[in-house]
């Protein structure tokens, strides 16, 4: 059985996009699947710092692509959990090295000894996303409830749904609750009342999100974080779980979920 | 002002910042997925000239035809100066083809008596 190949994408830069890769990946990881992380911004590599790998890559794919090595040397195995490995970018050559045919064989190429193929995108809408999303069967978009992020979302969502890409599914990142109460920040209902899309997941805003990056350690090897509670539930629900959602609402009520509340810091 | 409302709790009147950037994203998210290229509206142009003509005579080189918006909805504005309206136009197509089936066959309705192709204009996504 082959890998389900998700690219992650957002239009617009900074929302995300590599922090949600690692965080999903380390996840699916963890709950046992065969993953590899594929950074597929060529030039500008990040997903090797985010995930603390970077002292560790010899080679990139599009060695692979070129044929200077095998794609098993270019593999780069992350040892803090069992069948996680990094794809990276090459950091010296420019977007119209490889064409979305070869990203398409790459993802084909990877497909058969893993579960998960994550491709972390570049911003923009370019050739740097095509060649991403040519070889996805699937797409998470990742926004951040801000105005600029949304617009460049429903772009991204159009050139997805036209290139045939299904499921598209909403990242909905750095969310903050106490603003959205407030009447200051756009609402869950707001974005996917705009957008017409299915959401997976939302994730919090947090502190812990620069510190795990500032260590290259992603949140969800650790799994205390509101952040890091969101970004297990999303790769809970991309593998089929029924996770409910944290409802904004539900935070005006007692109990446990004044507790869970509580514990997310809102 | 704006910090006695704040020292002493009330509300602010204005709409909500959340709102009026939901406002203005489905205002502009209109205009993003509208996706009439030129050669579309030129197509749309021809075949509606075609149709029009057979009822009156309109100034050709004087249409207008433009995409407009407001706050809801996308427009299609066309500007026809209309010359004289031909004899005998009125009706429906239906009530004239019983009349006289053979109009069609005279190409008076649609060149070569073909029906018309059905126009694909569709906007990039959903609504």
């Amino acid at each position: 059985m082959g890998a389900r190949v998700i690219v992650i994408t957002s239009g617009k830069g900074g929302v995300g996009k590599t922090t949600s890769t690692a965080n999903i990946a380390v996840s699916l990881a963890k709950a046992g699947k065969r993953v590899v992380a594929v950074d597929t911004d060529i030039g500008l590599r990040n997903l090797d710092m985010v995930m603390g790998l970077e002292s560790r890559v010899v080679y990139n794919f599009i060695d692979v692509i070129e044929k200077n090595c095998k794609l098993n040397q270019a593999l780069v195995r992350d040892k803090r959990v069992e069948n996680l490995y990094l794809l990276p970018a090459a950091q010296t050559r420019t977007k119209d090295a490889v064409s979305p045919t070869q990203m398409s064989e790459l993802c084909d190429q990877l497909r058969p000894d893993f579960d998960f193929v994550l491709l972390d995108c570049p911003a923009g809408i370019e050739g740097g996303f095509k060649n991403a999303a040519a070889g996805a069967d699937e797409a998470l978009v990742v926004t951040t409830p801000e105005v600029p992020a949304v617009r460049d979302a429903d772009r991204i969502i159009g050139m997805l749904e036209s290139m045939g890409k299904s499921p598209i599914r909403l990242v909905i990142n750095r969310f903050r609750a106490m603003m959205v109460q407030n009447n200051e920040m756009l609402s869950q209902e707001d974005i996917l009342d705009v957008l017409s899309i299915k959401l997976i997941g939302i994730v919090p805003e947090d502190d812990s999100v620069i510190k795990a990056t500032n260590r290259g350690e992603p949140l969800t090897f650790t799994q205390n974080s509101p952040a890091a509670l969101a970004y297990a539930n999303i790769a809970a629900r991309i593998l089929g779980e029924n996770v409910p959602l944290l409802q904004l609402d539900s935070y005006h009520s007692k109990g446990f979920v004044a507790s869970l509340k509580k514990m997310l810091g809102f | 002002m704006d910090f006695l409302r704040r020292l002493f709790g009330g509300k602010d009147n204005s709409s909500s910042s959340a709102q009026e950037a939901k406002k203005r994203l489905q205002i502009v998210l209109i205009n993003d997925r509208t996706d009439i290229s030129p050669q579309l509206l030129e197509n749309l142009r021809a075949e509606m000239i075609a149709v029009l003509t057979k009822y009156m005579d309109i100034d050709e080189p004087r249409i207008e035809m433009d995409r407009g918006h407001d706050e809801s909805a996308v427009a299609l504005i066309a500007n026809i100066p209309v010359l004289r309206i031909k004899r005998g136009a009125g009706g429906t197509l239906e009530d004239r083809f019983e009349d006289n089936p053979d109009d069609r066959s005279e190409g008076k309705f649609s060149p070569r008596g073909e029906p018309p192709r059905n126009q694909n204009i569709k906007s990039r996504r959903r609504k």
